[in-house]
């Protein structure tokens, strides 16, 4: 709904598998109940750091529609 | 469960129904709880009469409202009773959050010193009303008080409104010209008038408890997610006077309402919080589930609906009462100027505006505040279960932790009525605000306080440069602002005005009558000044009147 345009390309700067792996490796071991607190955590703490809350909105509203595309 | 019997108040025989014409009054308030009586009064200062319509004859019994914001408390104080209110409430500043048994997350509300009134003070709205009520016995002729006098019947026209009155001794027609309906959340004026009152209902129930014990808790708001005596729900404290203290249990949306409230079922969860040795007396308890909602339009024609009959919200962030008294704070002058036919009825439309907003305001900030407590899904309940455990380390996370946002004076700023800022004056006294304190000295050096000056007229309050004269206008008082004293302003001695309004040599306000910013500038101009009061539409007008 914002203006605010979401990066497409990488700003993983070329580390996307280890931050992939990184995310998947944190969740080893949790049940669904935790895994959902996890990343609970991690999108607060996240948001908090993109510093700009438009982004933050855009990005809620661009996760909701990719998710709604099939 | 009261353990006081309440106070009555006499039942007279109104002049209707002792052989008098009916008669039409300027002025009829419907309900006297806080909103109705502060409204007379408010009302009396501006010399305006009104008559004040109660089903009851005693003050509210039981647990009702009880946090009074610093807000409305100099709203009290304007009206005469703030004193009397503040000497006998609990004043408190600081809240405490937490998490089980640790603690998450403390704030202070009012952190710095140099204001009259505190931050909040807990005061049971019995009260409140029967302070209230003796502050009406001080206008004899302007405020009639008429207790079991219940409103039957509400016939609109062009002009006025007609009650239909019906009292222990029978019925009586009214005649007035304005009518403010302040009768309470279950308004009956709104169900005779056949308007809606949408919203939201909150499945959640609660369990409120007044109990009267000697425990050391501190003068505080004490605020538990999860607390050990309340496993998976949540909690507040809250001290009162008289050793009374308000305990909320959150129950789920399940619990049974009437087998929730019974003695057996409260006793063990109020022990488990004060502990096994700690004797205590139930004062009163009730279960509730709680909604928001609004009318769509405050004022119908001649009736104007102010407080809970307008508005309600769930009562985390004490934003019920003090919307109340905060919507009487901007209603009585502009009623009293149309009244008194010095101002058109544009005015009076302007309160819902301006009130509107701020009745979203509330209803948005107690929804959220709803919605964080009582978690819907697993989706809301893992959010705030992160946003409690991220608290304790981070401090973005405990701005999120919403166990209510407290009652701040709401800004009028996208009222039409103010002047658009330019931006030429420092500090954050924007207009729509309403005023900062600050203590003042008067030339004999005796403190005083800028809101009690300000009192209830227009105000320009001024901050001349040295050996500039003092900026006057029509229709205004001049108060005068020095950093040393001289004749006619007050004196600034703490330089605490002069920091709040950024008051540089030349820095000339326009204040309402409610103690809001209408207008600021860097400089005295009489034409800017007279431009900024026409927006009020207001015409002739009589001499100051101050305070009784």
């Amino acid at each position: 709904m914002s203006g605010t345009e979401l990066r497409r390309g990488d700003g993983l700067r070329g580390r996307g598998d280890d931050v992939y792996e990184a995310l998947l490796a944190a969740h080893h071991g949790l049940d669904d109940r935790s895994s959902a607190a996890l990343n609970a955590r991690l999108i607060l703490l996240l948001a908090n750091e993109l510093d700009d809350p438009d982004r933050v909105l855009a990005a809620i509203e661009l996760a909701r529609r990719a998710g709604a595309v099939r | 469960m009261a353990s006081q019997e309440p106070i009555r108040f006499p039942y007279r025989t109104p002049p209707e129904l002792s052989g008098n014409a009916v008669r039409r009054v300027p002025v009829a308030i419907v309900g006297a709880g806080p909103v109705g009586l502060a409204a007379a009064i408010d009302l009396a200062l501006h010399g305006v009469p009104s008559v004040v319509l109660d089903d009851n004859d005693t003050v509210s019994t039981g647990s009702r409202a009880i946090c009074w914001a610093k807000r409305t408390l100099e709203i009290f104080d304007r009206l005469g009773v703030g004193d009397r209110m503040v000497a006998k409430g609990v004043t408190w500043q600081r809240g405490r959050v937490f998490r089980g048994e640790r603690e998450i997350y403390a704030f202070d509300l009012l952190p710095e010193g140099g204001h009259k009134m505190p931050a909040f003070i807990n005061l049971q709205q019995y009260y409140v009303e029967e302070y209230l009520v003796a502050r009406c016995a001080d206008f004899p002729e302007l405020i009639d008080l008429r207790w079991r006098n219940r409103v039957a019947g509400v016939a609109p026209h062009e002009d006025g409104v007609r009650l239909a009155v019906e009292t222990p001794d029978g019925s009586y027609g009214l005649e007035a010209d304005w009518v403010v309906a302040a009768d309470g959340a279950r308004s009956a004026l709104r169900t005779m008038l056949g308007l809606p009152f949408a919203g939201q209902d909150f499945e959640e129930r609660f369990l409120i408890a007044d109990v009267r014990m000697q425990a050391p808790f501190p003068n505080e708001r004490l605020f538990w997610f999860e607390p050990t005596f309340h496993p998976g729900q949540s909690a507040l404290l809250h001290r009162q006077p008289d050793d009374v203290f308000r305990i909320d249990f959150q129950l789920g949306p399940e619990a049974d309402p009437i087998a929730e409230r019974a003695p057996d079922r409260v006793i063990p969860r109020v022990q488990a919080v004060v502990g096994p040795d700690t004797p205590f007396e139930l004062e009163w308890c009730s279960v509730y589930a709680f909604r928001c909602a609004r009318l769509e339009r405050f004022v119908h024609g001649r009736v104007v609906f102010a407080g809970d009959s307008a508005h309600v919200v769930s009562p985390f962030g004490a934003r019920g009462g003090n919307g109340g008294i905060q919507d009487v704070d901007n209603l009585a002058w502009k009623l009293a100027r149309v009244v008194r036919s010095e101002a058109p009825v544009a005015l009076v439309e302007s309160y819902e505006a301006e009130r509107g907003h701020g009745a979203d305001e509330n209803i948005l900030n107690s929804a959220r505040t709803t919605t964080f407590m009582t978690p819907k899904s697993a989706a809301e309940m893992a959010f705030r279960d992160a946003v409690l455990t991220l608290a304790p380390d981070h401090a973005f996370a405990r701005a999120l932790v919403n166990a209510g946002r407290l009652s701040r004076p709401c800004s009028l700023a996208t009222s039409a009525l103010q002047t658009p800022d330019d931006g030429t004056v420092a500090g954050p006294m924007a207009p729509g605000l309403a005023c900062l304190d600050a203590p003042l000295a008067d030339l004999a050096g005796r403190p005083t306080w800028l809101l009690a000056e300000l009192g209830h007229d227009f105000v320009l309050l001024a901050f001349p440069e040295r050996g500039a004269d003092r900026p006057a206008v029509p229709g205004c008082r001049t108060l005068a602002i020095s950093t040393e004293p001289r004749e006619g302003a007050f004196h600034d001695r703490d330089g605490l005005a002069a920091a709040r309004y950024g008051g540089a040599p030349g820095v000339t306000y326009l204040i309402r009558p409610d103690q809001h910013v209408a207008a600021r500038w860097s400089g005295f101009d009489p034409a800017a000044v007279a431009a900024a009061l026409a927006r009020f539409g207001l015409s002739a007008r009589p001499a100051d009147r101050r305070a009784a």
